[in-house]
């Protein structure tokens, strides 16, 4: 009886200071986020949304010290924040609701295929409809930056909301309008000039090309090595090193993006399910795009992650219960033998 | 030369010339332990067992592993992991392990510490513990650097950089520590060679040295009594098993030790299969980047205590930079403990619950520690920088006033 009480005293003392050092510290240092949505609309609508309710929090707090102090300055940075923030929801609000028009009208492929290949090939190839890429890869990264998407597969990757969204002002859709400023331009144009019917059209084109199944492997080539690097991918063959040279990545994004090999260990998968849906929130201020992945693209992208990161995880998981199953036995006979042994002296 | 006659069994033949059968009675059938025990005195087996672990563990990631800062992560991450058939459960093992050991050192450490068992006779055992305790410490500390993630380069960053607070010689011992101007390549060849060959050599030294000690005070028991060991074991040979206050080593002693064993490899296996990340960072699977410093630098788990009594004191003191302060103290919990029979003024040795002031004492400091390890891990600022600073304080405190308590709970017995 004894011995159990101090098991259980034992026991206690291990739980609390695991329960601190881990899931309590771990709140203490990640903040809660939203959880991931894919309508995006209405995402955009929430984050804009609290963000200025955050800003104006921050405007009153410095208001009241203003107040307090007599300083007035200390209100000057808050207040401009506070009006961007008011600004932005605006912008967002007023971007999605704009692009109604054109997500309620059925599309014209044929006509798509028309208006994609003379607005779009230009810079982008589409492979499977034989339009190869027009430079190679360090050159057309010099051109623009980044090496441009091949189209074959939009369709099936993104929305039919977020591939509009994107065509009428990209950096709106991806949310990095506030890394394009003072004078520095998206490398892809808005086309927010065009007739809604007209991106209706050429949505539906990319729809119609795009293949019905994807593995996770072609998911992440087509949606995340344009910049980032998977090295365990294929670590001897170097296949899967990003498509952009660092030099210009590196000048684009303002850093190097970072190999994802062990992405599954270092964030998780629900980190990442989060990130890849809106990198801001768990990065604020990122260069990282909002790709606009739907969900099945992004399960696919973790699921490949894993299968990267994690190549043994079924392994470990057939082996594990029986190693456990084989102590038990060991457990039940030591105590057998313990009771046996002990019998003589007590 | 001794007289040899021809010998009818292996046995027999190895028993002439190494005497192995008194070396048995010795070590194990006549090595006396006291009956009244309960399972926190199977935590040395437990540790032994971890121990072993580690070594074969360490041995088998020793052959694929690379000191080099260029393929260091990859020869963890990817080699290792991936491509060595069940490189992932050494790894798993070896990690798991090195975490779990410092679990069962701190139950060792304050069972010895509850019932008395580092008093009057025994200093040996507790110095020669507590040593073992701090190469321990180094060897944890020199193999988290080595798969050269994140938290592996800016722990060692902060940690070297710790040894320049020392007056006089620091900004140089930093530069010998470390090797080069930088915690870089040198360093890590050089914490590989302490990690594999000789810290691991001085710990099993001092694992021997450990054993020795209990060799003439013998093992406390839970009600701290004073046993006539010659006597009881007297009892015992002459076949009165059950009046016998004392047990053999082997195999009544050792029947228990395996019986805790078993359960506490179930718990073991259990973290290596479905909770290894436990024991590993998440931010160490990012590689190693000088020009990057992760948000919060923390080490393992079982330094945060100390960690936080470095950390706590975070303001000035008149002349005194808060982080020469820091630094004293930080030096005094990792040394005190060493100290604690001569700290211990109480003249007889007794269970903790048998000595009200010393008592409320114990409670107090498992409390604080659990205070400090947990704060130790969370951002230090606003209140939380407070809750270190008065936890650093109190842990100070109250080994200050582990004479005077101790005392007074012995004036109470009348003695």
């Amino acid at each position: 009886m004894r011995e159990l009480k101090i098991l259980v005293v034992v026991v206690a003392l291990t739980l609390i200071t695991y329960w601190g050092v881990e899931p309590f510290a771990h709140s203490q240092m990640h903040p809660h986020v939203d959880p991931a949505n894919y309508d995006f609309a209405q995402a955009d609508k929430v984050t804009a949304k609290e963000q200025v309710e955050e800003k104006k929090v921050a405007l009153e707090e410095a208001e009241a010290k203003a107040k307090e102090t007599g300083d007035e300055k200390v209100t000057h940075i808050p207040k401009s924040e506070y009006n961007e923030a008011v600004k932005f929801q605006k912008t967002i609000d007023d971007f999605w609701a704009s692009n109604k028009e054109a997500l309620a009208l059925t599309g014209n492929a044929t006509n798509g295929a028309t208006l994609v290949q003379s607005n779009c090939t230009a810079c982008h190839s589409i492979k499977k409809e034989g339009f190869p890429p027009v430079m190679d890869d360090a050159s057309s990264a010099a051109a623009y930056g980044v090496v441009p998407p091949d189209l074959s597969t939009a369709g099936k990757l993104y929305s039919k909301e977020y591939l509009v969204g994107f065509i009428k002002e990209p950096t709106l859709a991806s949310k990095v309008s506030h890394k394009f400023v003072d004078g520095r331009v998206h490398p892809m144009p808005s086309y927010s000039w065009m007739q809604p019917q007209e991106i209706a059209d050429m949505v539906a084109y990319l729809q119609s090309i795009a293949p019905d199944k994807m593995t996770d492997k072609e998911v992440f080539q087509n949606a995340c090595q344009r910049c980032h690097s998977i090295k365990y991918g294929d670590m001897k063959g170097g296949s899967m090193a990003a498509h952009t040279p660092e030099a210009s990545i590196k000048a684009y994004m303002g850093k190097v993006p970072p190999d994802l090999s062990q992405y599954i260990r270092s964030r998780g998968a629900q980190y990442l399910h989060e990130f890849i849906n809106d990198p801001q929130k768990h990065l604020e201020g990122t260069a990282m795009p909002r790709v606009g992945l739907t969900k099945e693209s992004e399960v696919k992208v973790i699921s490949y992650l894993e299968k990267v990161g994690d190549s043994k995880k079924e392994q470990r998981e057939e082996l594990g219960p029986k190693f456990l199953i084989y102590l038990v036995i060991f457990a039940i006979f030591a105590w057998l033998w313990k009771a046996s042994r002990w019998r003589d002296v007590h | 030369m001794a007289k040899f006659t021809k010998a009818n069994s292996v046995g027999e033949w190895l028993d002439q010339r190494l005497n192995t059968t008194t070396l048995n009675k010795v070590l194990m059938t006549e090595y006396w332990i006291p009956k009244d025990i309960n399972f926190l005195w199977a935590m040395g087996v437990l540790l032994a067992t971890t121990f072993g672990i580690l070594v074969i563990s360490g041995i088998f990631l020793m052959m694929y592993y690379k000191p080099d800062v260029n393929l260091a992560f990859d020869s963890v991450n990817y080699t290792i992991m991936q491509e060595v058939a069940y490189g992932w459960l050494f790894r798993h093992m070896h990690g798991v392990a090195a975490s779990v050991v410092f679990l069962i050192i701190y139950i060792h450490m304050f069972t010895g510490i509850y019932y008395g068992s580092y008093k009057q006779g025994r200093e040996m055992i507790w110095i020669s513990g507590m040593l073992l305790f701090v190469v321990f410490s180094a060897a944890g500390f020199s193999g988290y650097m080595l798969p050269w993630g994140q938290m592996s380069y800016w722990a060692a960053m902060v940690i070297t950089n710790l040894f320049g607070g020392i007056p006089f010689i620091g900004p140089d011992l930093v530069v010998w520590i470390r090797g080069d101007f930088n915690v870089a390549d040198a360093t890590l060849t050089r914490f590989f060679m302490l990690h594999v060959f000789l810290l691991p050599i001085v710990i099993m030294a001092l694992i021997a040295f450990h054993f020795y000690t209990l060799r003439i005070p013998h093992v406390n028991n839970q009600d701290s009594e004073e046993l006539d060991f010659d006597a009881e074991a007297e009892k015992y040979l002459s076949g009165n098993k059950k009046e016998s206050k004392v047990i053999p080593f082997w195999p009544i002693f050792i029947s228990k030790d395996l019986a805790v064993l078993g359960i506490f490899l179930l718990f073991y296996f259990y973290l290596v299969f479905f909770h290894y990340e436990f024991a590993m960072d998440p931010v160490n699977f990012d590689p190693a980047d000088n020009m990057a410093t992760p948000p919060h630098i923390y080490p393992e788990w079982y330094f945060l205590w100390s960690y936080e009594v470095l950390r706590g004191f975070f303001f000035d003191i008149g002349p005194m930079k808060a982080f020469d302060i820091g630094l004293a103290a930080f030096g005094f919990a990792n040394a005190i403990f060493l100290f604690l029979p001569f700290l211990d003024r109480d003249t007889k040795i007794l269970p903790a619950h048998k000595r009200p002031g010393f008592f409320v004492w114990f409670w107090i400091l498992m409390a604080d520690l659990i205070v400090l390890t947990i704060w130790g891990k969370l951002p230090p600022t606003g209140a939380n920088a407070w809750v270190g600073f008065v936890a650093a304080t109190l842990f100070i405190v109250l080994f200050i006033l582990l004479p005077v308590i101790s005392k007074i709970d012995a004036k109470k017995r009348g003695e």
